[in-house]
């Protein structure tokens, strides 16, 4: 039961980890209706400023230099990029964000370097043992692990609030519902979309730090992309609740997976455990766990 | 004037059907076929052959197989890679266990066994669409990325998973040279365009497009979205398994389960996008147009005569390529193929005014 637990906590907080990339997406998709393939790319290239940046200057000012260089970023990719490709098909848009994913790791690392950059802001990495009194032997749990679920649950919370409460908030979700509409009541789209994607570069960041301290900041950070697919079509793309009961599913999931069906049908399953969970949930409900229900008219 | 139907009158049936029905379409078509048959082998050098053309036909059909499915029936798919890898597999493995079968009837086998697993992946494009069936289609890629470098079966229980594909001969005629092979991509290339122009203009083809355009509207007016929607993931994985067997045997040679990876699997959608949805031509020209872009890129330093480190070239590259993939889809959203069309169009006035 112990060891059952473990496994849980531990897939929880890899599923936060998830979530945290994959709410970068959700933002963008809500407001843009764009599906942001380059937010791995996003969050590499988060990280990779950060490690570099933190070599010549303080860590407060190096966090405040990325944000505003993820800023330059996002109102680099919506003028150039999203303004002249306004009303085109949302493949095509799917197209330009690989494009620019593209871009992006390559340039990150002309930039910034292609070397494995270790990222070390002190979070404690002593591992805890819980439960000592309930189980014997006690519950093994990274510090590590527990320092970026609360990173993570203290940012969504913030959105949240982001969301429902400030004038910005409001006229995203107005974007998010109708574009035509928000726009002849007198939101300017153009600079709804700068915020959008500024915040998620900065959700970028916060997941380019917590990955980036626990693998190194390098190029496999970009793939991450990949893992938070699945949880993005678990969750339904437009909604963040969903992102993170998504994250969740998918970390529990294949953490379980992996230690309990793995050693039957050989190793490694994880690569497209997420992807076959998410497809035969799909199945059942189309739209993913709070997807928005689409009903086509004729 | 040069591209004018004025005086080119249908007079029976049979002239009313064929498939390009404007003379100079014709034309062309037998210009570039005369071309690809008789003037490139005499032109071309051994490193065009095996580094440009042969790829450069054998992408071509994969991605006219993978436009049939997301140009015509509108169905996002970035499984290809795998898909392509079943077919190669299915070959090797063909060829392996039934010595006595032809190379060329085991690709065929082989893009039979990718249809069944195709029409198994397409089952979720019943319930789900858009966004969501293009990522239910990753499944499909990892899923198979998996099996084939899991499964030892499958590669004959190789250590590294690396494996050699055996030479193709027909009867007494060996595929050894890159003139032969090219001949012989070119000609399933031919077969295969012609199968799928012909499949696009006909019942099967307007269903998926009727598909593509409005489902719900579709099955009002009698199509069956299973029906219509299933084959078009059949028809299309049977070109892409046919594709992947030749890719493998007869561009790779030898590979690993690497070749066939999600990279691949985007590279095809991108051919399809910047060639042209919902167009054979176009399936070509993206097919060109991504196998030529990295060859430049990579020749362009040496060129211009600027030393730069191979990292920095390789990264410029990457950087380069997104970059272009943006500025064609912001110039022409709809592909070259379209810019063809436009061209056609102005040509049928040019040069006079009016």
């Amino acid at each position: 039961m112990g060891f059952f637990l473990e496994v849980l906590i531990g897939g929880v907080m890899a599923g936060v980890l998830y979530s945290l990339v994959a709410l970068g997406l959700v933002l963008i998709f809500k407001a843009s209706g764009v599906f942001n393939f380059a937010q791995g790319a996003m969050v590499l290239f988060a990280a990779l400023t950060l490690v570099r940046l933190m070599e010549k200057m303080p860590l407060p000012l190096a966090l405040l230099a990325t944000c505003v260089v993820m800023l330059i970023l996002a109102y680099l990719i919506e003028r150039l990029v999203l303004r002249p490709l306004v009303n085109q098909a949302g493949i095509t848009l799917f197209m330009a964000t690989l494009g620019i994913t593209f871009f992006i790791e390559g340039f990150g690392q002309i930039l910034w370097g292609s070397d494995i950059y270790k990222l070390d802001l002190g979070i404690p990495k002593q591992p805890l043992i819980i439960l000592e009194k309930v189980f014997d032997g006690g519950v093994l749990v990274s510090s590590e692990d527990l320092f970026a679920t609360v990173v993570a649950g203290a940012l969504v919370i913030v959105l949240a609030i982001f969301f429902q409460k400030t004038r910005i908030g409001r006229a995203l979700r107005a974007v998010a519902d109708d574009h035509q509409a928000a726009q002849s009541v007198g939101i300017p789209l153009n600079q709804i979309w700068l915020i959008v994607w500024t915040v998620a570069g900065i959700v970028a960041l916060v997941a380019g730090i917590i990955w980036g301290s626990r693998l190194g900041v390098q190029f496999s950070l970009s793939l991450i992309a990949l893992k938070a697919l699945p949880v993005v079509i678990l969750g339904g793309f437009t909604s963040v609740p969903g992102a993170i009961l998504g994250g969740l599913i998918i970390g529990v999931g294949e953490k379980m997976s992996e230690v309990y069906l793995g050693p039957h049908i050989g190793g490694g399953i994880e690569n497209w455990f997420a992807y076959t969970l998410a497809l035969l949930f799909l199945l059942v409900r189309p739209e993913g766990l709070f997807g928005e229900k689409h009903i086509d008219r004729v | 004037m040069f591209y004018r139907e004025v005086g080119q009158f249908k007079s029976t049936y049979a002239a009313d059907q064929v498939i390009f029905p404007i003379r100079q379409d014709r034309y062309f078509v037998w210009a570039v076929m005369a071309f690809a048959f008789l003037g490139v082998p005499l032109l071309a050098s051994q490193y065009l052959f095996s580094a440009i053309l042969i790829p450069f036909l054998i992408l071509s059909l994969a991605a006219l197989g993978l436009n049939l499915l997301v140009g015509y029936c509108g169905q996002i798919s970035l499984g290809t890679g795998g898909f392509m890898a079943v077919g190669a597999y299915t070959a090797y493995n063909l060829a392996l266990r039934i010595p006595e079968l032809n190379p060329l009837v085991a690709f065929v086998l082989a893009g039979g066994v990718t249809t069944l697993v195709g029409i198994l992946f397409g089952i979720p494009s019943l319930r789900i669409k858009g966004f969501y069936l293009a990522v239910a289609t990753l499944a499909a890629q990892f899923f198979l990325d998996w099996v084939f470098s899991r499964v030892r079966w499958f590669t004959n229980y190789t250590p590294s998973g690396s494996i050699n594909a055996p030479q193709i001969t027909f009867f007494d005629f060996t595929f050894d040279t890159p003139l032969k092979k090219y001949l012989l991509c070119l000609g399933f290339v031919t077969v295969f365009a012609l199968l799928a122009r012909n499949l696009v203009r006909g019942r099967l083809g307007r269903s998926w497009m009727a598909i593509r355009d409005m489902d719900v509207a579709a099955e009002i007016i009698g199509i069956r979205p299973l029906y219509a929607k299933l084959s078009a993931f059949a028809v299309s994985s049977f070109f892409i398994g046919v594709a992947g067997s030749l890719w493998a045997f007869v561009h790779l040679g030898s590979w690993e389960p690497l070749a066939f990876d999600v990279n691949r699997s985007f590279s095809l959608l991108f051919m399809v996008i910047i060639g042209g949805l919902g167009s054979i031509l176009g399936s070509f020209l993206g097919a060109a147009f991504i196998t030529l872009l990295p060859l430049f890129l990579n020749q362009l330093p040496a060129w211009l005569g600027i030393p730069m480190s191979t990292a920095l070239i390789s990264h410029l590259e990457v950087m380069i390529f997104g970059a272009l993939i943006v500025f064609f889809l912001i110039v022409e959203p709809q592909g070259l193929a379209r810019l063809w069309r436009i061209a056609k169009e102005k040509l049928r006035l040019w040069p006079f005014p009016y």
